[in-house]
């Protein structure tokens, strides 16, 4: 098994509930190949070193966004980062900062899926279209305006690296907010204004100060930043307009 | 409530000192904090007001004390501090705005920096060079 | 969900911030080492008498006002998020005094440019 095999020590922050008071690091010492992952270097830390280590995984591709965990202390998922860029030394793997550790690396997510609903993630057609009137039109140039917005795959990374939803988890989140500007700015849609009541809150998009750290660990390039922040400026504007434009109007 | 889920414990880490976790926070606060000496500038210009309402010998005074050392050498550390703020803030502008269409293409958000940057060059030397010419 | 109103203080930090970016280098430079040093302007630009004709101007007055008043406001949302960032939770007292210190300001820029008259 170690025949050209390089080995890493991979520090793990554990924590079993059952029996553990505080997460503490546990650490392993991987025979790893140059194009190994560090979720396979968990994989084979659960299948030949400790089969108590507990972690989410599925895709192995970057698409499914299980993996999300902190990789010597930056958001980011376990299948996209490969091990031969820490060695020779070490690293350390931690659960995804600013969620509660349920168990070792999986993290409780509650909070993020019930926000998911809360901005109406899906189309609100403007004119609802009968079957026999066919498929809802768009120009490239309308499907460019919110292309970059719809990759996202909910991994988490942002999360875990927005300050803002870690002092305070009653802010929605850039994952979430960059979601909720995907719908608006989709030319099918017409809920805006119903997403807008929360986008206009300080839970909304007046809880981000532009850190753009979302941005930066995003492994989408969604940008969360930028859906949010192009936003505050419209909602100004709905702020100062609002009481002399007609009712139902609010953007 | 069976025994499986009595064990749950979920544990929350503290966040204080979130910002010493990454340089990327700290480069961030120090960018919020040049806001600072901003707020500094507005209030040596609001004290030569003051000393403006207060007679020629008063105001004579303050424009005394903005030829001091000491002086010359805060408005040295604040030309820096506020041209960095002219970067930084056309840093973030484009995160801002809604995507800027050119000639079809989208324009990239470090080309729109680019057109800020160029803007605040343009016209911070446009007033020295005006005022550079008003020789009394 | 309640509506926020960050709004009234995020366009003032935006003017001031957009202000600041375009005319903060040569202001600072005009008015603390050009001047006083006579580095490629004349001293005289700041003189008493030219600075009160300046401020007595009403484009003066805009002028002056609009660079003390945006500046602070502009100073004043990124310093209360400082606070905020920092850990430092004085809640809506630090929002009140932080807020109510830039109105001052504001208020006594104000009175000082019409004290000076036309």
């Amino acid at each position: 098994m170690t025949d050209g095999h390089k080995i890493i020590e991979m520090e793990v922050l554990r924590y079993r509930p059952e029996q553990d008071q505080e997460p503490f690091y546990q650490s392993y010492e991987v025979p790893f190949l140059d194009d190994w992952s560090v979720l396979q270097g968990l994989q084979y830390i659960k299948d030949d070193l400790d089969s108590t280590l507990s972690f989410r995984w599925s895709c192995r591709m970057a698409i499914c966004g299980s993996c999300g965990m902190m990789i010597d202390g930056v958001p980011s998922l376990g299948c996209r980062t490969f091990l031969r860029n820490y060695h020779p030394g070490k690293l350390r793997v931690a659960a995804l900062e600013h969620f509660p550790i349920e168990r070792d690396l999986v993290v409780v997510v509650d909070d993020f899926m019930n926000k998911l609903t809360q901005i109406k993630p899906y189309l609100i057609p403007k004119q609802v279209r009968r079957l026999d009137q066919g498929e809802y039109l768009q120009t490239p140039q309308q499907h460019e305006q919110y292309r970059q917005f719809s990759t996202c795959i909910n991994c988490m990374l942002c999360y875990a690296a927005c300050p803002q939803y870690g002092m305070n988890s009653d802010f929605t989140g850039p994952g979430i907010l960059a979601l909720m500007h995907r719908y608006n700015a989709d030319s099918r849609d017409g809920g805006r204004a119903q997403r807008m009541e929360l986008g206009h809150a300080d839970e909304g998009v007046w809880g981000c100060t532009a850190v753009g750290y979302c941005s930066e660990v995003c492994p989408k390039d969604v940008d969360p930043a930028h859906a949010i922040n192009q936003n505050k400026m419209g909602s100004a504007i709905d702020y100062f307009l609002r009481f002399v434009r007609p009712r139902g109007a609010s953007k | 409530m069976s025994a499986q889920t009595d064990k749950r414990k979920p544990y929350l880490r503290p966040i204080r000192g979130w910002w010493k976790r990454d340089s990327y926070y700290i480069r961030y606060l120090a960018m919020e904090a040049t806001s600072i000496l901003i707020a500094l500038y507005a209030l040596i210009l609001l004290f030569g007001l003051l000393r403006l309402g207060q007679g020629e010998a008063a105001f004579n005074g303050w424009l005394e004390t903005l030829r001091s050392p000491l002086s010359v050498g805060l408005h040295s550390l604040l030309l820096l501090v506020f041209a960095y703020h002219s970067y930084s803030w056309f840093k973030v502008m484009p995160k801002t705005l809604p995507a800027i269409y050119w000639r079809g293409a989208k324009l990239p958000q470090p080309m729109i920096t680019r057109i800020g940057v160029a803007a605040a060059v343009t016209i911070n030397l446009l007033v020295i060079v005006v005022l550079a010419g008003m020789q009394s | 969900m309640k509506r926020s109103n960050e709004p009234v203080f995020w366009a003032l930090f935006g003017a001031g911030g957009m202000l600041s970016a375009l005319t903060g280098v040569a202001l600072v430079f005009v008015t603390g080492i050009g001047v006083p040093l006579a580095l490629l302007l004349s001293p005289e630009l700041m003189s008493y008498p030219n600075m009160l004709a300046f401020a007595q101007h009403w484009f003066g007055k805009l002028v002056i006002f609009s660079v003390i008043a945006l500046f602070l406001w502009h100073a004043t949302l990124r310093i209360l998020l400082l606070l905020h960032d920092f850990g430092i939770r004085a809640g809506p007292a630090s929002a009140l005094i932080g807020n109510g210190l830039a109105l001052l300001c504001t208020l006594a820029a104000a009175y000082l440019l019409l004290a000076l008259g036309f």
